[in-house]
């Protein structure tokens, strides 16, 4: 533990050493005391808690959108093969065009801005869900199906009592790795196209020339990401509790 | 290598003097060992039998230096291996066949048998290649040294791994219950297998098993060990004539020294079993 | 449970089905909304044009120049994440030391989205080509470094034993055993850093790129010139393909050991 804390204690002394020495070339880089400061001095502000709002509910909607139809999605995959052969080799082919190249497309067809950048989250947070999520379809034991087929389960039994609960760890996993895809798609969309957010105050702080806001947006989007990403863990475990490690 | 001469001055003597391990001293402490000793000469097959965790794996651990004793000391050829808390570090004098199987996956065979010597700069690449043919086709595998572990049975795994201990030279080879996951047919083929590469090399070897049988069959010597704390409960050894083969199995004498064997070890193992023994380190 | 391959006459109803309902929608019906994307028939036109309208097509220098300068982004940052994520990522799993010294100074920058550098990165950095690159960077090079760690971290220690036995000296460990053993895991990460790759590519070239396929889009919708806009969504679609599959040739390549295992075999 207290190797880490070393590493971080002399990462922020070489940091404040340099910007306070004006070392060549990137004697211009703020302080981490200067960045601390403005950020103290950032959270006094409304504006700064207005665009926690604006991106976390940006993030909240086309997070839950692309869950609560990702998972459904792949689960009728995972059951049905001729449904799977139908959709699934399309899905594949849209799957290698990164989220962000939606962006333009996305500003065409939603009538409005808001619509169109959680739009882009929801196809994130659903390609990742729904490929998880599959996947865990697809290694549900098959010793476990013929167990319950030979107990006379039916299809939609072995449904609820197995491939369900199964995929569950699948799930969670597919959600965790959507959120952190979401915060990187939410500030992306922000600085193409947001007028308001932490993605677009970092733009600002671009515009502006300040490196300091700049840092302070990044940091509080870490914070952020860290934040929502752990909360998902957190109530993985909750659902998962016989993966728990004794 | 392969002309070794018999009981050579290779050394490999080991004296274990009262050696004692206890795990978590502060917290549970689990007393693994107590009080341990014993003298096996140079050359010597010497099995430890005994219930599921008597200690027998932690003190082939503390031989082949990856644990060190609470207490006591382990001596070989007059070189302290370890003593209370310090253990010389592991090395090639000391070679261990693992249970579970450590051949490098991702190598062939080949490499994996001439690693040893090669990265030990012993024996040129070529000298190794040499002797590894000259080895693994005594165990009856030719032809497979470009294969990769995957592609062999598990019996064939047990013999190139044997054979890699062998070309090392080591002055004591340590195997910890080798052939624990075979079938019984492919076991009794190992012991044979097993049985000519020690006569013709007669290294020290250090043999942990749960089976009296095989125990009997392959060692000068079973120690009879003890449910946790685990000690010295009897020691027997064992005047079958060599070169042995699978006959010797029904001989009298053999069923003499299982008799007192399993005498011995029989409470013991009922002991562990009531306790609820499961597997210990 | 279903690993069987999607029949053809599948495969061709989900294709046809998907494109039929966008010309139906976008050039047939003209609903509302869809009708401002391009139809798939227009954009095929002008795609494989001798004489594009917007500019762009696959008999274009420009298209080429745009796909050239997205490739050599992508590669660069790529080859650069790879050379220093893989060996920092190792050695973070072999030596437990060093894993205690750096490691919570991976995880205190990780969640910084990569795509949040990109002001950052732009202004410290001499010119916007160098921060797309960077960009590109830091989101493959997280994935490597962390993917080679969990590699390092998954070998099973009685190979390490075993490699004290033999009388490995560490510099034959690194290389005999960890190298070799976390390679499952290092191409994996491999797998994702190039997704990643393409991924921050394309939103650094939207902010900041001169050239390339995401400034391509951008510059579609920007000019109104929208067929270009699926026009580099396909192409980006096609290069992330066409690199994803080439990992996976490489991966097969340095996993012979694997391959072999896995195709069979006693046990």
């Amino acid at each position: 533990m207290w190797q880490g804390m070393f590493s971080v204690f002399v990462l922020f002394g070489l940091w404040q050493a340099a910007g306070a020495l004006r070392v060549g070339g990137i004697g211009d880089i703020p302080t981490p005391v200067d960045v601390a400061r403005a950020l103290v001095d950032a959270t006094q502000t409304s504006r700064y808690w207005s665009s926690w709002a604006i991106s976390g509910e940006r993030v909240a909607i086309g997070f839950l959108a692309g869950t609560l139809i990702g998972v459904p999605v792949a689960l009728a995959l995972g059951m049905n093969r001729t449904l799977r052969g139908i959709v699934f080799p399309v899905m594949e082919t849209l799957r290698p065009v990164p989220p962000l190249a939606w962006v333009p497309l996305s500003i065409l067809f939603w009538p409005t801005l808001e619509l169109s950048i959680i739009f882009v989250i929801f196809l994130g947070a659903f390609f990742s869900v729904a490929l998880n999520v599959l996947g865990g379809v697809d290694a549900v034991d098959p010793s476990l199906l013929r167990a319950a087929r030979s107990m006379g389960a039916r299809p939609r039994h072995i449904f609820w009592m197995i491939v369900l609960p199964a995929t569950i760890p699948a799930i969670v996993t597919g959600m965790a790795l959507g959120m952190g895809l979401t915060w990187e798609i939410v500030i992306a969309a922000e600085m193409i196209a947001g007028k308001a957010g932490l993605g677009y105050l970092a733009w600002e702080g671009f515009v502006n020339g300040s490196l300091v806001s700049i840092l302070v947006a990044m940091v509080s989007i870490g914070i952020g990401g860290f934040l929502s990403c752990g909360l998902i863990w957190v109530l993985g475990q909750r659902a998962t509790p016989w993966q728990r490690k004794s | 290598m392969l002309q070794g001469s018999p009981r050579s001055e290779t050394g490999g003597a080991l004296s274990i003097r009262s050696v004692g391990k206890v795990y978590d001293p502060g917290g549970d402490h689990v007393v693994a060992l107590e009080q341990f000793s014993l003298e096996i000469p140079s050359g010597q097959f010497c099995a430890v039998v005994g219930p599921s965790g008597c200690g027998k794996t932690t003190l082939l651990n503390m031989l082949a230096g990856f644990e060190s004793p609470t207490s006591g000391e382990i001596v070989m050829d007059d070189e302290i291996l370890a003593g209370a808390g310090k253990r010389l570090a592991p090395g090639a004098d000391r070679m261990v066949v693992f249970q579970q199987g450590a051949l490098f996956p991702w190598k062939t065979v080949l490499w994996n048998v001439t690693c040893g010597p090669v990265l030990q700069g012993r024996l040129s690449p070529d000298r190794a290649e040499a002797d590894a043919r000259a080895m693994l086709a005594r165990v009856g595998l030719e032809g497979i040294e470009h294969q990769y572990p995957g592609e062999l049975s598990a019996g064939m795994l047990r013999r190139v791994e044997i054979v890699r201990a062998l070309l090392i030279e080591p002055k004591i080879l340590l195997l910890d219950e080798p052939f624990r996951a075979l079938d019984a047919l492919t076991k009794s083929v190992m012991h044979e297998c097993l049985l000519e590469l020690y006569d013709l090399t007669r290294k020290t070897v250090f043999f942990v098993t749960h089976d009296l049988e095989e125990a009997i069959f392959l060692a000068d010597r079973v120690v009879a060990m003890t449910a946790r704390p685990g000690r010295i409960k009897k020691m027997i050894k064992v005047d079958l004539p060599r070169p042995r083969d699978y006959r010797i199995v029904s001989s009298e004498r053999f069923g003499q020294l299982k008799r007192e064997a399993v005498d011995a070890i029989y409470d013991e193992a009922k002991k562990a079993f009531e306790a609820g023994e499961r597997e210990f380190a | 449970m279903i690993l069987a391959a999607p029949q053809t006459w599948q495969m061709a109803l989900g294709f046809g089905l998907f494109v039929g309902i966008w010309y139906l929608t976008s050039a047939v019906l003209k609903l509302p909304r869809f009708e401002k994307i391009p139809d798939p028939l227009g954009v095929l036109i002008e795609w494989l044009s001798w004489n594009p309208i917007y500019g762009l097509s696959i008999f274009t220098p420009d298209y080429y120049k745009h796909i050239g300068y997205s490739i050599y982004r992508a590669f660069t940052a790529f080859v650069l994440a790879v050379a220093l994520g893989v060996p920092l990522g190792l050695f973070m799993g072999w030596s437990p030391l060093f894993r205690r010294f750096t490691f919570p100074l991976v995880e205190l920058i990780r969640p910084i989205p990569p795509l949040a550098w990109v002001p950052f990165a732009i202004l410290l950095l001499p010119g916007t080509e160098w921060a797309v690159i960077f960009v590109t960077f830091i989101a493959a090079f997280f994935a490597m470094v962390l993917n080679s760690l969990l590699g390092a971290r998954s070998i099973d220690p009685v190979y390490f034993r075993a490699a004290q036995c033999l009388g490995f000296r560490p510099w034959d460990v690194f290389i005999h055993v960890v190298v070799p053993g976390a390679l499952p895991f290092v191409f994996t990460g491999l797998q994702l850093a190039m997704g990643l790759s393409w991924f921050a590519l394309v939103a650094g070239e939207m902010i900041a790129g001169r050239y390339g396929l995401g400034f391509m889009i951008f510059e579609g919708y920007s000019l109104a010139q929208y067929r270009n806009i699926i026009i580099g969504m396909g192409t980006l679609g096609l290069l992330g393909y066409a690199s994803s599959a080439g990992v996976r040739m490489l991966g097969r390549r340095m996993m012979i050991w694997r391959e072999r295992q896995l195709g069979g075999g006693a046990e």
